[in-house]
């Protein structure tokens, strides 16, 4: 505004402008702030109190008991070790399996379309249906997984913390994979066939194209499908909710918040634990933007 | 200057258009209520259409002063209870008539959300019902519902391969090892990580000569008996009578366990006959019935005791009515209906004479009717959610026991139960 150089006329059309703009946003800065800032401010402020719909006499401000008591809990230390330990395992069988089923459909010669459909189906059904189909499967009872050669017709799969953890993982990764397939078929469409050509001509092998040219290009695309499913990924709940409701030690942080949350009514705890939840998982998206972020801007495909 | 004014004015219309559209939205769930003096009955659906039966002619008999409109909630408890808690925590005035488990009354009484039965509805609802039940339905020394169902478990067995009925856990234990995991020498309890894995514990416990809480806020336990009754959980669950999916069954799987011929021994509700009856014809001719298995040899046990009972909502726009309306819903006439479509106990006890209750159990109306008198009920406290999740914690899976030396779970069960009636920490 200080720049003496500029007329008054177009001052006040900049000025104008400006408003223009602010009410242009506006719609969506009042949208936000109802959906996400007023919960994410709410659930802040019922963290720090003693509140319990059961016993709507008590209540009060407690400052930060609550993190306390959630963070001085062997409860909580057991569930984020069992969301981190699933987050990295599904995530990485995922990222191997999606990116062969990325490379094969972008191959694919004939029938693209039924390829690239037949694969999304998974993703397309309801992780808690999903959830149901996989653990009828495991079932002792009813199940056909333990009539299978090598597998013990006894074998209770959901009474054991690691045994579940591996139906919980496959589920899991049957149902993303082809979400992380997607993401990374998107990067690989982008990368220009004749540089595979020049390789060829230079007798590079099929490994050396797939080392030197198609992971360089594609690291965007892989760094944003590992940063959406890992998000995705932390939050788990659905699938240990129908499989184990978190027994044997299987237990989400998700799960947790919501036992304190809906069995328990203590809104206070139950808060802190998602407060808490929703730090870490800003903590995960700053890693990946900071740390790998600058390698974005590195592998940026070459035009 | 014009074009910002013209799109400020679509800005306004469309922020209107939004606020219409919240507005319809939010009053769309208030046109039920208000539809005169129709009550909507929140309540748990029973396969055999009796609430739908029982709904029909209270309506029907109230000469036009009110419609029931049954509400289904799921099968599953805890999501009966979830659907309620939402609607009830805030402040829902949708809701009239509240089908509510044994467990929930404490904690929905302190919460203010379901009023109090006192004077001439009180003695008329209580009328003949088990003294145990009228319990179940009170909190504080005040009633706040009218016993509808109640429900208890009894030992079911095989008559073609056990001879005598066992008496205690320890001999059913033996009588199942001396069977065999193949010929039928395996028991079925409910003991997944869920409410009836805390219906188990909590009757074992009750059966050993002690309870999980002295009152709404004490922990009881008694050191000698809990770690009785601990040491038997741990001795099933190592053994071979434990069927391999132990720690995840529940009522349903321990049925189909029993009707496949697969386990000689159950202890499950009543329904098991008539399931049997219709899915095993076979296994249902040998199906043996008596009462819940003791822990010592020298004192009877105490029986899981279960039901819902119908309470009036505090948000609810027409409590009058809809007290009238719950007592006819939970009446004697209401409760012959739910035994016949249903096989649902009754909660009077007067009943169990007539030809309703004896035709839906045959031969076992007096072993059922016993055991409801003789039950152990779980605690009544307004925080029973914690300590049910604290049972649940503590004790499973129920292999972790050892039988020889149950002490150190013993410790952990206390002190869970402490953090849970005193609500701290993390369950």
């Amino acid at each position: 505004m200080s720049e003496g150089a500029t007329t008054a006329g177009a001052s006040a059309r900049t000025r104008s402008e400006h408003r223009l703009a602010w009410l242009l946003c506006a719609p969506a800065v009042i949208a936000m702030l109802a959906v996400t800032a007023y919960p994410i401010g709410y659930a802040i402020a019922l963290s720090v109190q003693q509140i319990d719909l059961r016993f709507p006499d008590e209540g009060g401000f407690v400052g930060l008991d609550n993190y306390a008591s959630v963070l001085s809990s062997d409860l909580w230390w057991t569930d984020l070790f069992n969301t981190v330990f699933l987050t990295l395992v599904t995530v990485s069988i995922e990222l191997v399996l999606g990116m062969i089923i990325a490379l094969v459909m972008h191959r694919a010669i004939f029938g693209r379309g039924v390829v690239r459909t037949a694969v999304l189906i998974p993703y397309g059904i309801i992780t808690v249906v999903a959830a149901f189909a996989w653990q009828f499967a495991f079932a002792p009872d009813s199940g056909f997984v333990n009539n299978l050669p090598l597998i013990s017709d006894e074998m209770d799969w959901f009474g054991e913390r690691f045994s579940s953890f591996a139906v919980i993982i496959m589920a899991e990764v049957w149902k993303t994979t082809p979400f992380m397939a997607l993401l990374l078929l998107a990067g690989l469409v982008t990368i220009d066939g004749q540089l595979y050509e020049a390789a060829k001509v230079d007798g590079a092998s099929a490994w050396q194209r797939f080392t030197r040219i198609t992971l360089p290009l594609m690291k965007p695309a892989i760094l944003v499908a590992l940063l959406f499913r890992t998000l995705d990924a932390f939050r788990i709940f659905d699938t240990i909710y129908i499989m184990t409701a978190g027994a044997q030690d299987t237990e989400s942080v998700s799960i947790l918040g919501f036992n304190q949350l809906i069995s328990r009514l203590n809104l206070g705890l139950g808060s802190a634990v998602s407060v808490l939840i929703f730090i870490c998982v800003l903590a995960i998206a700053f890693l990946y933007v900071r740390v790998l972020g600058t390698r974005v801007e590195e592998g940026r495909p070459v035009k | 200057m014009q074009l910002t004014a013209r799109i400020a004015a679509i800005g306004l219309v469309f922020l209107g258009a939004v606020a219409l559209v919240v507005v319809l939205l939010a009053s769309g769930g208030d046109s039920e209520a208000s539809r005169g003096r129709t009550l909507t009955f929140f309540v748990a659906i029973q396969p055999g259409g009796s609430i739908e039966e029982v709904s029909k002619r209270c309506s029907e008999e109230s000469n036009g002063r009110y419609t029931v409109e049954p509400e289904f909630l799921p099968t599953d408890a805890s999501q009966q209870r979830e659907q309620l808690v939402r609607r009830l925590g805030a402040d829902d005035p949708s809701i009239d008539i509240v089908g509510m488990d044994v467990i929930w009354t404490g904690e929905f009484a302190n919460a203010g959300w379901v009023e109090e039965w006192t004077g001439k509805r009180k003695r008329e609802v209580t009328e003949k019902v088990f003294p145990g039940v009228i319990e179940t339905a009170s909190f504080e020394g005040k009633l706040y519902a009218a016993p509808f169902n109640t429900n208890t478990q009894l030992l079911w067995y095989r008559k073609d391969l056990v001879k005598q009925a066992p008496r205690t856990w320890d001999e059913m234990i033996d009588q199942a090892e001396r069977l065999g995991r193949g010929n039928g020498g395996t028991i079925q309890v409910q003991a997944n990580r869920y409410e009836g894995f805390t219906v188990w514990a909590n009757a074992l416990i009750e059966s050993a000569g002690t309870q999980l809480l002295s009152s709404p806020e004490e922990v009881d336990l008694a050191e000698g008996p809990t770690t009785r009754a601990l040491e038997v959980i741990g001795r099933f669950a190592n053994s071979s009578a434990a069927p391999p999916s132990l720690s995840t069954s529940d009522e349903d799987s321990a049925r189909i366990g029993f009707e496949s011929g697969e386990s000689a021994f159950m202890t499950n509700y009543t329904f098991a006959y008539a399931s049997a009856s219709e899915e095993a014809p076979e296994i249902a001719k040998n199906m043996g019935f008596a009462r819940f298995p003791r822990i010592d040899a020298g004192r009877p046990s105490k029986p899981p005791l279960g039901g819902f009972n119908l309470a009036v909502s505090a948000f609810s726009e027409n409590k009058d009515i809809a007290f009238d309306a719950a007592a006819c819903l939970a009446g004697r006439e209401s409760q012959k209906t739910a035994v016949e479509l249903d096989g649902l106990p009754p909660s009077r006890a007067d009943l169990y004479a007539t030809k309703a209750v004896t035709e839906a159990y045959p031969g076992f109306a007096e072993l059922v009717k016993r055991s409801i008198e003789d039950a152990g009920p779980r605690p009544s406290t307004a925080a029973y959610q914690d300590v049910s999740l604290a049972v649940q914690r503590s004790l499973h899976p129920p292999d972790k026991i050892d039988p020889e030396d149950a002490s150190s779970v013993y410790e952990e069960l206390r002190s869970n139960l402490e953090d849970a009636v005193n609500r701290e920490g993390l369950l």
